[in-house]
């Protein structure tokens, strides 16, 4: 991967400024970089990395789901995937090697609630044969961010 | 009644008179200043000598499993023969120098160690040792303290802070012994090309003396591989070659260090080693077999981060008025000071009141190091720009 998406990637308020010195690159060049990768969707957007366990919410349950899918014809698995993903309620979506098909992260305001969308919206839709669904209890890391240590200097302040 | 009379004992004995030569010793420049910074809150401290990454969770996990198994216990004085020989293939791979693991490696408690034992195992009353300044803070004071007498060999900012041949060969006298080089540098971050090493290399030949590499920094070369002192022509036999795990490996902690170098000198250190100190510490001693045969990708993506981080504070240093060369490795920037300060401790002395930055004064490294200051660019960038901003705004104030 670039440099540029590298270091955005890892914090995405660098300026072009900052990222061309580290790369001793002229700015504009960096910049105008961004800009192509924004304008390509190679970058879709900018976000925070929220630690919900540290800002627990009520509603909001969520739920890995295994479904199993038989594939069309043309399309493979593709067009069931987007009948599942654009739903609202799905915030990943991934199709995978091994004993089901697709990984669908789902958000919901209880228990309940993810319930009903398995079994009224999921377990609807044509070609999905199976669901088995995981409820998430806590979460400790996600895209390399730790969610239950914290990450304090425990160096001392000066040394040789 | 009982109680007042074991007071009157205790407030009797006096200690005994200390040793003078550790009183005389003074005391290390770094140490003054944290304990100020330790009683301020919020500061952002520049002024760390050891990385910001963990120790790689295999090399941890490595040692643990160690532990759970029962593997605490003394090892040989030399260290782990597991150990020695990993370094033996991971030097001559490196490299292309090939030590024996029975003879000629020692493993230490740190390089510190080492450093501290070969000074003893060379040293005899009036024996004369080179140094470079600026250098690490205990180079001169352990000299002084195996009964040596360190000779200065100082380096200016005009040279790019590195040791000019015509500058070693001007210190040597007839009781010069040993020349203490270290590179890639702490604190000026200096590496030398191969050219350069040979320069020194022929004025050592020609003075007879021994050599003393510190190499701990040997990850952190950016600019061009590192070059070794000892595979330099004749070398091998005439260097010592120190290094260790704490900076390219993230495992500070841990405090394993080693020693290469000609086996009489290795026996003797040895034999200090196994009276002072036994062996290092086993599960530090695993930690590090398992750092040498798993962790050289590790080291590889801290060194590209590191190198980010020196290109971004270099370029922001010297926008805000603190003028420095780039540093080829190691972890460090050396900047000037303002014209405006009295010295490098009123700098830091006001950085750290006025906009709580901790950086260690120059003087810590050496006498004619007062318009320096160390930072450490052991750091996110996030860290880096924030105290930057704040040294910036403390320059303008100060420059009116």
């Amino acid at each position: 991967m670039d440099e540029i998406l590298k270091i955005l990637e890892k914090d995405g308020r660098q300026t072009p400024e900052e990222i061309a010195a580290q790369l001793q690159l002229p700015v504009r060049q960096v910049a105008k970089k961004i800009a192509e990768y924004e304008k390509k969707k190679v970058i879709i957007r900018y976000k925070a990395v929220i630690n919900d366990e540290l800002v627990p919410q009520e509603g909001d349950a969520r739920a890995l789901i295994e479904v199993k899918v038989r594939p069309q014809k043309d399309k493979g698995f593709d067009g069931v995937a987007e009948k599942i993903y654009r739903f609202p309620e799905v915030v990943s979506c991934m199709l995978l090697s091994g004993t089901y098909d697709l990984l669908v992260e789902v958000t919901g305001n209880n228990i309940h609630s993810i319930s009903n969308f398995v079994s009224q919206k999921l377990s609807q839709i044509e070609n999905v044969q199976g669901t088995v669904t995981h409820f998430i209890l806590k979460k400790y890391k996600e895209n390399g961010d730790f969610f239950t240590v914290t990450s304090k200097d425990e160096r001392l302040p000066v040394s040789a | 009644m009982k109680a007042a009379m074991n007071r009157k004992i205790k407030k009797a004995y006096p200690l005994p008179k200390l040793s003078s030569v550790a009183e005389q010793m003074p005391p290390s420049g770094i140490r003054l200043f944290f304990d100020l910074v330790l009683t301020m809150d919020d500061v952002i401290s520049l002024g760390v000598g050891e990385p910001d990454f963990n120790t790689p969770w295999h090399i941890s996990q490595y040692a643990i499993e160690k532990i759970e198994t029962g593997f605490t216990t003394y090892t040989s004085n030399s260290g782990l023969m597991e150990l020695r020989e990993a370094i033996t293939d991971n030097v001559r791979k490196t490299y292309g120098l090939s030590y024996d693991p029975v003879r000629e490696i020692l493993i230490t408690v740190g390089v510190s160690e080492a450093y501290d034992l070969a000074l003893r195992a060379l040293i005899n009353p009036g024996d004369e040792i080179l140094v470079h300044e600026p250098c690490y803070v205990s180079y001169k004071p352990l000299i002084s303290l195996a009964g040596g007498s360190p000779r200065v060999v100082s380096t200016r900012k005009e040279n790019g802070f590195k040791v000019l041949p015509k500058d070693l060969a001007s210190n040597c006298s007839r009781r010069s012994k040993a020349f203490v080089f270290n590179y890639p540098c702490n604190p000026t971050g200096v590496t030398y090309s191969k050219k350069e090493l040979e320069a020194l290399a022929s004025v050592i030949r020609e003075k007879n003396l021994f050599v003393i590499s510190d190499e701990i920094y040997h990850h952190l070369s950016f600019d061009h591989p590192h070059i070794s002192f000892p595979i330099l022509d004749g070398f091998k036999e005439r260097c010592l070659y120190l290094n260790g795990f704490s900076k390219g490996y993230a495992m500070t902690g841990w405090r394993i260090g080693f020693a290469c170098g000609p086996s009489p000198l290795i026996a003797l250190m040895t034999k200090i080693h196994q009276y002072t100190m036994l062996c290092a510490s086993v599960m530090g001693q695993y930690a590090a077999i398992e750092a040498l045969k798993n962790g050289s990708e590790d080291t590889v993506e801290m060194k590209n981060e590191y190198f980010r981080r020196r290109n971004y504070i270099v370029k922001k240093l010297n926008d805000i008025g603190l003028s420095c060369h780039v540093p080829g490795g190691a972890f460090y920037v050396f900047p000037e000071i303002p014209a405006c300060f009295s010295s490098d401790l009123e700098f830091a002395n006001q950085l750290l009141k006025e906009e709580r930055v901790a950086v260690v004064p120059g003087s810590a490294f050496g006498r004619d190091c007062s318009r320096h200051i160390r930072i450490s660019y052991a750091y996110s960038v996030d860290k880096l720009k924030a105290a930057s901003e704040r040294i910036e705004r403390f320059i303008k104030r100060h420059q009116g």
